[in-house]
């Protein structure tokens, strides 16, 4: 579904990616784990288009996403959900919705995605004449993620959602990551909690210093003693 | 104080509420423009004369129509809205923001004088007037009423408009975060794009306002430019409800003072006011945004 | 660093603008005023110029330098003509009035932290406020027509500091005037101030943690800056013979303030000079080529009268988006690349 071939690139003289190849299939959940500063959130926004990358090829179900507009990359069936959140803090939750569904084929389904995100989080239903900025950590994230879904993504990035969120709003987040899994989403996810994260998803990417240095099955990284000892100090 | 609470005083007041309505209509435009890019259009006073000009043009030149006229003028300073944004300020976006209000000086400077030359420096008048209205020994132009009206469902529209649509809330979103716009499938430079023509298409409104009420000629701006942007500021950039509530307290100012004393001290006492609220509370009395 | 005094280029600039006047009467002697009336204005708005930028380069872009060189002209005027007061005592008591007043209003800006866009427009307010006061009192002030200082004998006197028909002596004592205004720009960049107001204008809380007390660094420059104005603001009053709100105070005076000096080079010292030179000649050249042009007047008809701002506008726009350091910034910047091992 999503290939990257030798991704390089970075702000300025500073060069964030060294030549990283990936893959995601269709209907998988895939993790990118690596040390803070690897380069992981960097990778997600080179997809998204947020950041040009400066070498390489990156193409999402035969579309080549470097010759895409940043606009445009939703079209393509991939859904950004951005570190820390970053909803739109005084729009309410269903404009937040709305914003979510914004390109021309969201828009015209732009009820029944609403009706499916509000089924799936309806906590969100109670809340949709809220400021987003006025709610709570964990309920600000299933915000953001009911924002990616609202363009009817196929595939859905998830940057370091448990972030600055307390343990018992993490486990939440975590099963929040299970059930857009279970929706049949393939997902690509971003995290620092490399214990908690390696049990939700199929495989996973090590990043360090810009390079992928590993991949393999999720319970194969979790076995391996050197990442238990250098990421989930065991 | 000479003028005691009587009728010529209530007189004031009611003209000084019919005045706000314009003020507001002015107002409303360099807000979002001001809300939403962060822009401040120093300029946006020469916008309205253009807009006044090209429905002077089409009606007494051409001879149009004057309701052909003024859509014709609004349609025009839509388009130089969209024209200065595209050319003069997107240039400038990633500079300090004093550039780009600078820049829009310029074309200041440049419009005055492109009026001066189309039209020459006499005063041009469409030559309609709405005459007046006389209740209980007070009078008040029709010009004002309609003006207070038509404001007033202007800002009802647009509030619509920036709540209920896609775009219009892209608009609102734009203003509290421009990084991650495209994430959204949100072109930024075509919103920005759309808010300058919903700007300038505002001033051509408020254009085909005042030239049923005020003679035209190049330097029209200054007489209330600086009042326009006072009440933006006053009012807290980008609150709509801020705006309103400036142009009220400033016509108050103005026609009040103006009717107890001379116009200019209605007007010094105003900017005086603005100061010192600046002082106090530097986002203006609605801080807050769209 | 700059050393003017050390450098040949400024003995040799000064000893041209001596010799200059001399040199007209030769060269020109039919019109020698002509010549000598636009170099003191040159050189007068170049002072005041220099006064704006010193707290232009700090990132302080004011629009409100247009109230202090109305305060300084209108309060010089005011006090010969109605309390027979002498320039020599009024002027700086305009000075201090203007600087008081730079002070009164600057010190809540820099309290509040008021910055960019809105001190820009909080200034601009400052400019109609003193402007609507000019017109408003018309009983003195003669309103918006003007009003000239009542002239002293011949016009020649040091007592009412007038010196209108004396052109060789306008142009010493405005040349005199201009090379102060030079000093005091040399001065504040040598100083130590210089160094916590481009801190503070690049992060005021990084500033403030390293001790510098941001506010009272940016008072000290205010006052100087609008005290400057409102000197060359009064020498301007007394050299025209005439002051309007529109031609010494207002909006459009202030505007033309930032945008000469944006145009000239906001950060070199010569560069609000230049940029007086370059906005003055200019409409004067515009003014003239078309006066003496039958096909551009025929053509133009009456609105010649705004090519000369239209085409500043445009300039204005230029300078803004391709040469933000303006004409001598950019020219010296392009020759420091050009000279080897810098």
């Amino acid at each position: 579904m999503l290939e990257l071939t030798g991704i390089n690139a970075g702000y300025g003289q500073f060069q964030a990616l060294f030549g990283v190849s990936m893959r995601v299939e269709a209907g998988e959940a895939v993790a990118v784990i690596g040390a803070n500063g690897a380069g992981k959130t960097t990778l997600l926004r080179v997809i998204s288009g947020l950041l040009p990358a400066s070498a390489g090829a990156m193409s999402m179900e035969g579309t080549d996403l470097r010759r895409t507009p940043p606009h445009r990359i939703i079209e393509t069936g991939i859904a950004h959900v951005p570190e820390s959140r970053r909803l739109f803090p005084r729009l309410s939750v269903e404009e937040n919705l709305r914003m979510g569904a914004f390109v021309k084929p969201a828009r015209a389904r732009f009820a029944e995605r609403l009706d499916y995100v509000y089924g799936l989080f309806p906590r969100l239903a109670e809340r949709r004449n809220q400021l987003a900025g006025t709610m709570s950590g964990g309920e600000q994230q299933m915000c953001a993620i009911g924002r990616a879904l609202m363009s009817g993504p196929k595939l859905v990035l998830l940057d370091e959602p448990s972030m600055g969120l307390a343990p018992v709003i993490v486990t939440q987040v975590f099963d929040l990551v299970r059930r857009i899994r279970s929706e049949g989403y393939t997902v690509l996810i971003v995290e620092q909690n490399v214990a908690q994260v390696l049990k939700v998803v199929d495989r996973a990417y090590l990043i360090e210093v810009g390079r992928v240095d590993r991949s393999g099955p999720a319970a194969e990284l979790l076995a391996s003693d050197d990442i238990r000892r250098a990421y989930m100090g065991l | 104080m000479d003028c005691a609470l009587d009728i010529f005083f209530l007189e004031a007041v009611l003209n000084g509420l019919l005045l706000a309505g314009l003020l507001a209509l002015l107002a409303l435009g360099l807000n979002l423009v001001f809300g939403v890019i962060d822009v401040v259009w120093i300029c946006y006073a020469e916008l309205v004369m253009v807009g006044m000009y090209a429905i002077f043009h089409f009606h007494k030149v051409v001879g149009l129509p004057l309701p052909v006229a003024m859509a014709l003028g609004i349609l025009v300073v839509a388009v130089a809205g969209v024209i200065l944004h595209a050319v003069v300020i997107r240039p400038v976006l990633d500079t300090p923001p004093i550039n780009q209000l600078l820049v829009t000086g310029g074309v200041l400077f440049f419009l005055q004088a492109a009026a001066t030359m189309a039209f020459g420096v006499e005063f041009k008048n469409i030559g309609v007037q709405l005459g007046s209205v006389s209740f209980a020994d007070m009078y008040f132009s029709w010009n004002r009423i309609l003006t207070f009206v038509v404001a007033l469902a202007i800002v009802l529209v647009l509030w619509q408009f920036l709540r209920r649509t896609f775009v219009g809330t892209a608009i609102r979103a734009v203003s509290q975060d421009r990084q991650i716009m495209p994430l959204m499938g949100v072109d930024t430079r075509q919103i920005y794009l759309i808010t300058s023509a919903i700007g300038g298409g505002l001033a051509g409104l408020a254009a085909t306002l005042m030239v049923l009420q005020f003679d035209i000629y190049p330097q029209i701006g200054l007489q209330f430019g600086p009042l326009v942007f006072m009440i933006c500021v006053l009012g807290g950039l980008g609150s709509m409800v801020g705006g309103f509530v400036a142009a009220f307290i400033i016509a108050q100012f103005i026609t009040i003072g103006g009717s107890c004393f001379a116009t200019e001290w209605g007007y010094a006492v105003a900017f005086l006011f603005f100061m010192v609220i600046i002082f106090i509370r530097p986002q203006g009395l609605f801080g807050g945004k769209v | 660093m700059t050393k003017p005094r050390l450098n040949p280029g400024y003995v040799i600039g000064l000893a041209v603008m001596i010799a200059f006047p001399f040199a007209v009467n030769v060269l020109f002697p039919s019109s020698q005023k002509y010549y000598l009336h636009l170099a003191v204005q040159i050189l007068l708005w170049a002072f005041i110029y220099t006064g704006w930028s010193l707290m232009g380069r700090f990132g302080l872009t004011s629009l409100g330098h247009g109230a202090f060189t109305g305060v300084g002209a209108y309060v010089t005027v005011l006090l010969w003509n109605y309390s027979g007061l002498t320039p020599l005592l009024g002027i700086p008591i305009a000075v201090i009035l203007a600087a008081g007043l730079g002070v009164v209003v600057g010190y809540p800006c820099f309290r509040q932290r008021i910055t960019g866009h809105y001190f820009a427009l909080l200034t601009l307010a400052l400019t109609e406020f003193v402007r609507l006061c000019i017109v408003g009192l018309r009983d003195l002030t003669g309103g918006s027509l003007g009003t000239q200082p009542q002239r002293h004998g011949d016009g020649l006197s040091l007592y009412a500091v007038q010196f209108e028909p004396d052109r060789m002596l306008a142009y010493f004592i405005a040349l005199a005037v201009w090379l102060a205004g030079l000093y005091v720009w040399w001065r504040v960049d040598r100083s130590m101030d210089r160094y916590a107001l481009d801190a503070a204008s690049q992060d005021e809380d990084a500033a403030a943690s390293v001790g510098i007390d941001v506010t009272r660094e940016k008072l000290k420059i205010t006052a100087l800056s609008a005290a400057m104005c409102a000197f060359g603001g009064a020498m301007f009053g007394q050299y025209q013979m005439y002051i309007g709100p529109d031609t010494i105070a207002g909006l459009g005076v202030s505007l033309n303030m930032v945008f000469a000096v944006i145009a000239g080079g906001m950060f070199v010292m010569l560069g609000p000079t230049f940029g007086a030179f370059f906005t003055q000649m200019l409409a004067e050249v515009l003014r003239v080529a078309i006066q003496g042009s039958e096909t551009l007047k025929a053509w133009l008809g009456s609105s010649a009268l705004a090519l000369d701002t239209a085409i500043y506008g445009l300039l204005l726009i230029f300078f803004i988006i391709y040469m933000p350091k303006g004409i001598l910034g950019t020219a010296l910047d392009w020759l420091e690349k050009r000279k080897p091992g810098s």
